[in-house]
Order: structure tokens, then C-alpha cells, then sequence
């Protein structure tokens, strides 16, 4: 890839400001050390026109500011991949996209809320001593509570202003979500001890308040964090994966542009090797392409001029010239893209385990509040004691617990994954994994390793066809190659596409290609085939399969272990589906289907009550993926497919499907215990707070007391208990 | 008891002091790249601040 960006001009990831200057933001994989950082920023910092560099050793992006508009990015990327780091420029798009001005503002008001609560309690601890008959003068007490006030009740407004807000906003539409409660409860809690320090009483929950959000920030941070880490990741594959598109100007020169400048009408050049970026028109040149990716077809489509070209095929022969066309008029495509919609669609709707517990909690908690305020008022507390009363329904039953009980565990859970190598996109993704019943593979690339690989042959035969197929990008040729070794390629090379190449090997002629091109006739014509020969000499056929992975088998077995149904969904023709599925010990497999008998077969399959699990990579997977009840695909998946999927997982080892199930269970069973116990702690906090058994300090103690355990409980993912 | 009125104050200006602190760090892009600024120290061309 690299070889290849070094011919083109990319110009257009460099970002000019207004003084002339440029910056660019590069991807550098591989450095790791100090070292490396010293290195790196040495030698691109040594380079004319750099200005400066900054490398970030957390994340490996790598910062370069041009001093004027002659700025070579393509010798920073040679630079670094002299000292053996391969950088990838982003596109400048994303770069302002990753600005995290939420988390931002999350970790103040977390900063806000810890100094309050902090501080608060410097002056609630004395004012305690006091609610247990120790000696302090209401007029000392009063004073520590009016001083609490002080630090309390600003950083409560600051740090609270994400609940506001968010309660505002859902208020506006005429929903409850669970700032709601949190809201009204800061908000009670603030006016209710204000009142009461104002007439002398001895019940007021300043620290609370502020403590409450100390807490619940806690987690909103946490969930934020892990949200963004999954973004920040996938932005990462997505710029290994396609950097850049290469544009023919109307000059004649080619420059490499980010694949979002492309518009429609242009002309785009692929050279082989390289992926089509954009659905387009073939104008110049023919060649074979490898629409693994996006029909599941194993077999090379030879296309020329007139053809039209989908994103994400692999051009193998020849150089190609595009002219894109729009998105819409392409039929299929747009199907395809229909049907991921209507997907998403369905999952949004998707409740997460959190709502559902306020969905329950919100109605419950407000009525007992207002049960004990109106009923105690009846029968004859007083309006005063009755309202306080009511405040400490409210106060102790908060949802703390409940705010921490599912991000704590989710947080630790996806922190587990990341670490195999499997990337969570959301914490609602985990929830849908844990419920999964029945497990669709896709074959191409999933189960088998999406290339094809040489079947016994003699190995002298394979050495005298050897030095062609090296001079061959062709998969095919490639494998063959593999299979030779190191050697010498033949001269003279003549490339036809779509049919084969000719060359001089030890000065006798011969060819490597189709049956076609050797002059064979086509008995059984298979696309998984070569035909060897010297000119007048017999004709030697070389067989290929895509080879399974050896993960598959017992992968496959492990996830029947944990109860699970297998099935394999394939586009292919039924011969390879069948041996395929038939190495990785699954009995159930489809074969021939195209992408909407695919996300058909998950409607179906969805509509007699089963969850289901789709893991593909190919673009023909892609609805499949987004209308499955949750979805994985492999880093090598095209764009489209990781963008559907919930889980992204590194290389191709497939027993991430049955860990991520595993820590999903596990996640699971910890966020119900979590709830669990937050419903034993209401059940005992509640009733003592209507008969007026809790004073500020028994709150303070329960609220902390109980997002302890529950996010003990969570770091328990992390013990042996998250493997069982 | 009047002690309390002199050390309150100065109490709540220390913790206050470091929520400023926090602050600062924040501003100044400290947590941007723990494990990069922790290294560059170490080495004499590379400059030993966090990005400006």
C-alpha cells in the first residue's frame, strides 16, 4: 500500500490555515516505546518545510505542521516507513470530528462535583455529630450547614447542568427518562434544606446533593469513555482501510484525495492491488475483479469498458478508469442501504436494560414521595416534616446505584474485549449480544480466510510454473507463487486481463491463465482454476480453494457449548458452502443467496422468536448485519459492514464470537445483580425515609455505601468470575 | 469557636486551589498523552511540555 502512495499527490489531507501553513494528522502504527517517539519526531522534524511534530504515544497519531504550502506529506510517510513504522494519513473531515467536546465537559463538571462533594461534607461531618446527641450549639450547626450551602449549591447548578439539560430535553418531548427524577431530586433537596437551615431545623442535605452527582457523573463519565474509545478505534480501521481515492484531474494528473471528496462525475484511476473506492463506470481498461467482498462469490468477474463497478471490489489485472456515478442509481446498492436503514431503525427501539429499570423506577419513586407527603400531612406531621419527609424518599432512593449499576459493568466488560482484541461500539450492543441464541456465519472471509490457496499439486510442477506466477498480482497466480517460494520470475511478461499472463522462463514461451487462454477446451470450467503450459507441450491444471480457518472448527464448537445454534449464510454456489461448513462441524448451511434473501432469512428467522447473531464482513452482508438482533465483522470487513456491525474483532480468529457471548452473559448477570440489589436497598431505604428514620447522615452513608458494592461488583468481571 | 471562622475560609482556598489545579491541567491538554509526555524527559531534543 505504501509503495503505492508514494506515486500519487497527497495533497489534500494536508489542512492550510490562513497564514499558509498546513497540518496533517497521521495514523503511525508499530510505535510503541520512547524511543520510538524520539525517533519519530527526530526524523520528520529534520524533513524541509516541517515545521514541528507532535507525536501522542497514548493514541499513535502522529501531528505535522507545514511551514509553507510546499509541504510533501508523501516524505513524511516515506520517512516513517524507512524506520519501520507504516503511517496513514486522515482525512481531515474526521480529524475535527474527534474533537471529544462532551467528554470535556463531563470531566469538569466531574471535577465541579468531586471539590463540592468534598467540601461539603468538611463542614456536613461536624453538623452529624450533633444529630446524635453529642454537644454542638444549634448555632455552631447552623453555621456549618449555612457553610456547606455555600460550596454545595454552586458546584450542585454546575455539575448537574448534563441531568438539566438532558431532563429539559426530554421533558420537551413529553418523555420521562432518568435525569428526570435526578433532576427534581437535586433540585428538592437544594430548596428542602435551604428551608429548613432557614428555620433552624437539624435535617439538611447539602452534602447529598452534590455527592449525588459526585456519583452519578461517575458513571456518565465512564459510559461517555467507552463510547468514545469505541469510536476513536473504528475511526482508526476506517482510515487503514481506504486512504485514499485516486483522482484524475482535468490536467492529466493524478492525485490522491480522501474518499469523501470524491463527487459524482468525477474520474477515478485504480491501479491493481488496490480496492474500487466508489460505485462507478468503467471508462478505460479492463480487468478481474474480486467482488468477495461484496457478493460472497469466491471467483474473479473479468469487467471492461461500460461496466459497472461496486465499492469495495478488488481490482486484480488492470489499470481501470472510474467515472462515479451517484449513490441512488445504483438499485442495488441503494436496496442494500434501505434495508440497513430500516435495520437501525429497529435496534434504536431497542430498550436498554438502564431504561427499562427507570421505566419501572420513576413511576414507583414519585408516587411513594408523594404518597408520604400528602399522607403524612393528613395525618398530622405538619407540612414541614411531611415535605422533608418526602425529600428523604426521594434523596435516599435515588438512583445511584442504578445510574453506576450498568456503565461500571459495561465499562469493565468492553475494557475486557478490547484487550482480546474484539472492539464494543455501544453498551447497548453488549445487552443484545447477552440475549443471542442462534449464530449466522457468513463463508467468504469469515469462516474461510477469503483467499484462495493451492491444492496438492506435484511440487517440480509447481516450481516450473513458479517464475510466472510471481510476475502475476492475481490471487490465483499469488497463491501459486506462495506455494513455490523464493525464486525468479519470468521476463518478457504480457498481462492480458481477465485472461492470463505470457512470459519466457529458461527462453521457452509459455502461459499461465484460463483454459481459454492456453487453449484448452472448457469441459468443466471452474473460476477456482489455473491452466499451466509451455508453447507445444502438455497443459498442467492447478486446482485452488479458500482455504477454512483453522480458529472455524472449534470455534464453532465452542459457541454449541454454550448452547447456541449454528448456521452458515453464503452467496456462494452450494459445492464450496457445503465443504466448508462441512470442515467447521456446522450442519445447517444456505448457499446461493443474494444480499436480500440474506437479510430475509434473519427477518425470518428473527420472526419465529429467535435472537440472532450475524457475523459477516462482505457488503452482501451488510443487511443481514444491521437487521440482526446483534452483529460482528472482522477488521478486514469493508466499511459499510463495520459500520453495521456492534462488535468490530482484530484478524480473523473467531473465537472472539464465543468470548465476546461469554463476557456478555457474564456483563449481564453482573448489571442484574446490580439492579437486584438496588431494589434490596430501596426496599429497606424507602420505608425507613416515610417513617422518618433518616437523617442527613444515614443518606449520606447508604448513597455512598450502595454505589460501592455495585461497582465492587463490576470490577468483578475482571476476577475469574467473568470467565465462567 | 472563632478559629473555625479563620479556618474555614482557608480550607475551602486550599481545595479550592486544587480544583483550579485540575482546571489548569485540563486546559493545558495534560491527559491528552499520559504515557508520550511521561517519556519525553527523557530526551534532550524533544520538547518536555504537553501540546499547546
Amino acid at each position: 500500500m505504501t509503495a503505492a502512495l508514494a506515486e500519487r499527490n497527497l495533497s489534500a489531507f494536508v489542512r492550510h490555515d490562513a497564514e499558509g501553513g498546513g497540518r496533517m494528522e497521521l495514523l503511525v502504527t508499530g510505535a510503541r516505546c520512547a524511543g520510538c517517539m524520539a525517533k519519530i519526531e527526530k526524523s520528520v522534524a529534520a524533513l524541509p518545510d516541517v515545521a514541528a511534530t507532535r507525536f501522542n504515544l497514548t493514541t499513535g497519531k502522529l501531528a505535522v505542521t507545514f511551514a509553507g504550502r510546499d509541504g510533501d506529506p508523501v516524505r513524511v510517510i516515506d520517512t516513517l516507513d524507512a524506520l519501520g513504522y507504516p503511517a496513514t494519513p486522515f482525512d481531515p473531515a474526521q480529524v475535527a470530528q474527534a474533537h471529544d467536546r462532551e467528554g470535556r465537559e463531563l470531566a469538569i463538571a466531574l471535577g465541579v462535583a468531586a471539590f463540592g462533594a468534598g467540601n461539603a461534607m468538611m463542614f456536613t461531618v461536624p453538623a452529624w455529630a450533633g444529630l446524635f446527641g453529642q454537644e454542638l450549639e444549634p448555632a455552631t450547626r447552623e453555621l456549618m450547614y449555612w457553610l456547606s450551602a455555600i460550596v454545595a449549591t454552586p458546584c450542585a447548578l454546575f455539575a448537574g447542568m448534563p441531568f438539566f439539560r438532558s431532563a429539559w430535553n426530554s421533558l420537551k418531548r413529553r418523555r420521562a427518562n432518568m435525569d428526570v427524577p435526578i433532576t427534581i431530586g437535586v433540585l428538592l433537596t437544594l430548596i428542602v434544606s435551604f428551608s429548613e437551615t432557614l428555620q433552624h431545623g437539624a435535617h439538611a442535605y447539602f452534602d447529598a446533593a452534590v455527592t449525588l452527582l459526585f456519583l452519578l457523573l461517575i458513571g456518565r463519565y465512564m459510559d461517555h469513555k467507552l463510547r468514545a474509545r469505541a469510536r476513536g478505534a473504528a475511526r482508526d480501521l476506517l482510515a487503514l482501510q481506504a486512504p485514499v481515492a485516486v483522482r484524475l484531474e482535468a490536467d492529466g494528473g493524478e492525485r490522491g484525495v480522501p474518499v469523501g471528496e470524491i463527487q459524482v462525475g468525477d474520474a477515478v484511476v485504480v491501479v491493481p492491488g488496490d480496492r474500487i473506492p466508489v460505485n462507478g463506470v468503467i471508462e478505460q481498461g479492463s480487468s478481474d475483479l474480486d467482488n468477495a467482498m461484496i457478493t460472497g462469490e469466491t471467483a474473479a468477474a473479468t469487467v471492461g469498458p461500460g461496466a459497472l463497478v461496486h465499492a469495495g471490489a478488488l481490482n486484480l489485472s488492470g489499470r481501470l478508469i472510474l467515472r462515479v456515478q451517484a449513490r441512488s442509481e445504483d438499485s442495488a446498492i441503494a436496496a442494500i442501504a434501505r434495508l440497513m436503514e430500516a435495520g437501525a431503525q429497529s435496534r434504536s427501539a431497542y430498550v436498554q436494560l438502564a431504561d427499562k429499570a427507570a421505566a419501572l423506577y420513576v413511576p414507583v419513586v414519585h408516587t411513594l414521595a408523594l404518597l408520604t407527603f400528602a399522607g403524612g400531612w393528613a395525618l398530622g406531621l405538619g407540612p414541614r416534616e411531611a415535605l422533608l419527609r418526602a425529600a428523604a424518599v426521594l434523596i435516599v432512593t435515588c438512583p445511584c446505584a442504578l445510574g453506576l449499576a450498568v456503565p461500571a459493568v459495561q465499562i469493565v466488560a468492553s475494557g475486557r474485549l478490547f484487550r482480546a482484541g474484539v472492539l464494543v461500539k455501544s453498551g447497548a450492543a453488549l445487552e443484545r449480544m447477552a440475549e443471542v441464541d442462534h449464530v449466522v456465519f457468513d463463508k467468504t472471509g469469515v469462516l474461510t480466510e477469503g483467499r484462495p490457496r493451492l491444492l496438492d499439486a506435484p511440487a517440480q510442477v509447481v516450481a516450473m510454473a513458479a517464475p510466472l506466477a510471481r510476475a502475476s498480482r492475481h490471487p490465483l497466480a499469488r497463491a501459486l507463487a506462495e506455494a513455490a517460494g523464493c525464486g525468479d520470475a519470468a521476463t518478457d511478461i504480457v498481462e492480458t486481463a481477465g485472461m492470463g499472463v505470457e512470459g519466457l522462463i529458461d527462453g521457452r514461451r509459455a502461459r499461465l491463465g484460463r483454459a481459454a487462454f492456453l487453449g484448452v477446451s472448457n469441459r468443466q470450467s471452474s473460476e477456482t482454476e489455473l491452466w499451466f503450459g509451455f508453447d507445444d507441450d502438455t497443459r498442467i491444471r492447478f486446482a485452488f480453494e479458500d482455504q477454512v480457518r483453522d480458529s472455524a472448527a472449534a470455534a464453532v464448537r465452542d459457541l454449541q457449548a454454550l448452547g447456541l445454534t449454528v448456521e452458515v449464510l453464503s452467496g456462494d454456489v452450494a459445492g464450496p458452502v457445503a465443504r466448508v461448513a462441512r470442515a467447521a462441524g456446522i450442519e445447517h448451511w444456505r448457499s446461493g443467496l443474494t444480499p436480500f434473501e440474506k437479510a430475509a432469512v434473519i427477518d425470518a428467522l428473527k420472526a419465529s422468536g429467535r435472537k440472532v447473531l450475524m457475523i459477516g464482513d462482505g457488503l452482501n452482508d451488510a443487511a443481514a448485519l444491521a437487521r440482526a438482533h446483534a452483529s460482528m465483522a472482522p477488521g478486514t470487513a469493508v466499511d459499510a459492514s463495520q459500520n453495521a456491525a456492534d462488535l468490530v474483532y482484530a484478524g480473523g480468529n473467531l473465537s472472539a464470537a464465543a468470548l465476546a457471548i461469554r463476557i456478555s452473559r457474564a456483563a449481564r448477570r453482573r448489571a442484574l445483580e446490580n439492579f437486584a440489589f438496588s431494589a434490596l436497598y430501596n426496599a429497606v431505604a424507602a420505608p425507613a425515609a416515610i417513617f422518618g428514620l433518616v437523617n442527613p447522615f444515614v443518606a449520606a452513608i447508604a448513597m455512598s455505601g450502595s454505589s460501592l458494592v455495585v461497582t465492587l461488583n463490576a470490577l468483578r468481571m475482571n476476577l475469574a468470575g467473568g470467565r465462567r | 469557636m472563632n478559629i473555625i471562622l479563620l479556618l474555614a475560609p482557608f480550607s475551602l482556598l486550599l481545595a479550592l486551589m486544587g480544583l483550579v489545579g485540575f482546571w489548569w491541567t485540563f486546559r493545558a491538554n495534560q491527559y491528552e498523552d499520559p504515557k508520550g509526555d511521561a517519556a519525553r524527559i527523557l530526551y534532550d531534543h524533544l520538547e518536555d511540555g504537553p501540546e499547546a
